[in-house]
């Protein structure tokens, strides 16, 4: 019996997380580019810098009817957000916030788990784009698919990299074999990583399948009310999904100066904070590329890098070794 | 894989095998539907099912690597790019009356045989080798031994063939008419 009380209270403890840490994100967005950009909008909604900005959309969302084109296709139309927001709640269960035994549910294989489960996101998007009937909704599905050629392969090589280093290919194992200089030895292989996660994500500046300026908005165009909002929380969750692997494969999870006992889970969310903050600020401050520049930046760039990374990697493992 | 002293019925079928056969039975029906539709797309989210439901069945027998293998390249990338070609080549919404190429009962023979010498094969080579999966067979340590001590030279022969194909599929694509390096920019 306690073994399903202890289960039931990790699965609330990690939905509650799901559900506040990408609200807290998006918050946060609109307060940073408000400041960064000069706009007036978000700062003005229930007084005080605008605080009530994110119950007010929240409010909005739940208003707006749930509208089904007609020429859609319903069932895909109406599963498609929730293949595209499933995956990261997924993910998150099996991130490791704090040393023992924090963590929704330990995983053998972690890093093949998250990697694998968040691929299936981008489903939902491509199912989402062909099901609108809509052009600039296939539009962005095609462009969504594209991209995937392009990041899946620099983000595999980099976790790969990690996995190399640590010898094992679970996440609080690696965490657990983490030391302070594998920041610059595993450096290269963080930003492959890091820059190929935008790309899932499909954050600025590689926003080219929701492209508002060009597409309207890609796939979810045709999405209105709380259907909308899921691919909208879907995005943030992926951000906190995002900088939190890149925050235990790279920077040493809850590691940090102080000892990781009792204020090891802090020194996690301030790292995934700091990084979730970093993928906000490049959103006011990148242009867009276009797909075919991401995919040049990927296959001439980020995979050569991410192979020196694993050839690094090797070489320092095995001079160590002997 | 032991083989275990006493043996086993098929009578008294633990939770795990039972939960193993109704996953099983939800997989064929998503395979069924899958060649049977007429609905492109729809026939590739139905094969999502179907690969899904046999990376579940890969967690029932503990083979857990193998199990996040499968939905990391057979989810997570060849669907995609199979939803990618469909939305290319302008798959409609609703039935596509050319779905079908009337080679229904060619198709059917053909799966049948070729599932009846599978089973065939699989049956005659495990017979009655029992699987324990109160310890875990197939974690990542596991898989892995096996891969690169027992099986390293089929593993480097087949990444030849796969370096091959791959070659040989740019090469192809590359002469379409007119020769490699003056294609249009």
């Amino acid at each position: 019996m306690n073994d399903v009380l202890d289960v039931a209270w990790r699965l609330l403890a990690v939905f509650v997380a799901f559900l506040v840490l990408p609200l807290v994100v998006g918050q946060t967005e609109h307060k940073v580019m408000a400041h960064m950009q000069g706009r007036l909008g978000p700062m003005y909604a229930g007084g005080f810098h605008g605080w009530a900005q994110l119950v007010a959309d929240g409010v909005k969302f739940a208003q707006k009817e749930d509208v089904v084109p007609a020429a859609a296709d319903r069932r895909v139309f109406q599963l498609a957000p929730a293949v595209a927001l499933l995956p990261y709640l997924l993910v998150l269960i099996t991130i490791p916030v704090g040393p023992g035994n924090a963590v929704g549910q330990a995983v053998d294989a972690g890093v093949f788990f998250v990697l694998a489960v968040m691929g299936v996101g981008v489903l939902g998007s491509v199912m989402a784009g062909w099901a609108s009937a809509n052009k600039f909704s296939l539009l962005g599905g095609l462009r969504t698919a594209a991209q995937l050629l392009a990041y899946e392969l620099p983000m595999l090589l980099a976790a790969a990299s990690v996995a190399m280093a640590a010898g094992t290919v679970s996440l609080s194992g690696i965490i657990e074999g983490f030391h302070w200089w594998w920041v610059p030895w595993q450096l290269v292989g963080a930003v492959v990583f890091f820059t190929a996660g935008l790309a899932e994500l499909q954050r600025p500046p590689f926003d080219m399948p929701v492209a508002d300026s060009e597409i309207i908005f890609g796939a979810y165009t045709e999405y209105t009310g709380l259907r909308f909002a899921l691919f909208l929380l879907a995005e943030y969750a992926g951000i906190v999904v995002l900088c939190g692997l890149t925050t235990v494969l790279f920077l040493g999870g809850w590691n940090g100066p102080g000892g990781a006992d009792g204020l090891g889970w802090l020194w996690t969310l301030l790292k995934t904070a700091v990084l979730a903050f970093g993928v906000i600020w490049l959103r006011v401050s990148y242009p867009r590329l276009r797909e075919d520049q991401l995919q040049k930046l990927a296959w001439t760039v980020l995979i050569p890098l991410a192979l020196a990374q694993i050839a690094l990697t090797g070489v320092v493992k095995v001079v160590i070794s002997s | 894989m032991i083989l275990a002293a006493g043996h086993p019925g098929f009578l008294s079928p633990t939770g795990v095998e039972i939960a193993f056969v109704l996953v099983g039975l939800v997989t064929f029906g998503a395979a069924l539907v899958t060649v049977a539709t007429r609905q492109l797309v729809h026939a590739a989210l139905w094969l999502v099912v179907t690969l899904g439901g046999l990376a579940v069945e890969y967690l029932l027998l503990t083979a857990e690597f193998i199990a996040w293998v499968q939905v990391l390249i057979y989810l997570g990338s060849v669907v995609v790019l199979l939803l990618f070609g469909l939305m290319l080549t302008k798959a409609p919404i609703g039935r596509s009356p050319d779905a079908d190429s009337g080679n229904r009962p060619v198709a059917l023979a053909a799966a049948l045989v070729a599932a009846a010498l599978l089973v065939w094969v699989v049956v005659d080579a495990f017979r009655s080798t029992w699987i324990d999966l109160s310890t875990v067979q197939g974690s990542t340590d596991v898989a892995g031994r096996s891969l690169f001590q027992h099986w390293v030279l089929p593993f480097e022969a087949l990444s030849v063939l796969l370096l091959a194909a791959l070659v040989g599929a740019i090469v192809l694509s590359r002469r379409n008419g007119r020769p490699a390096g003056k294609e249009t920019r």
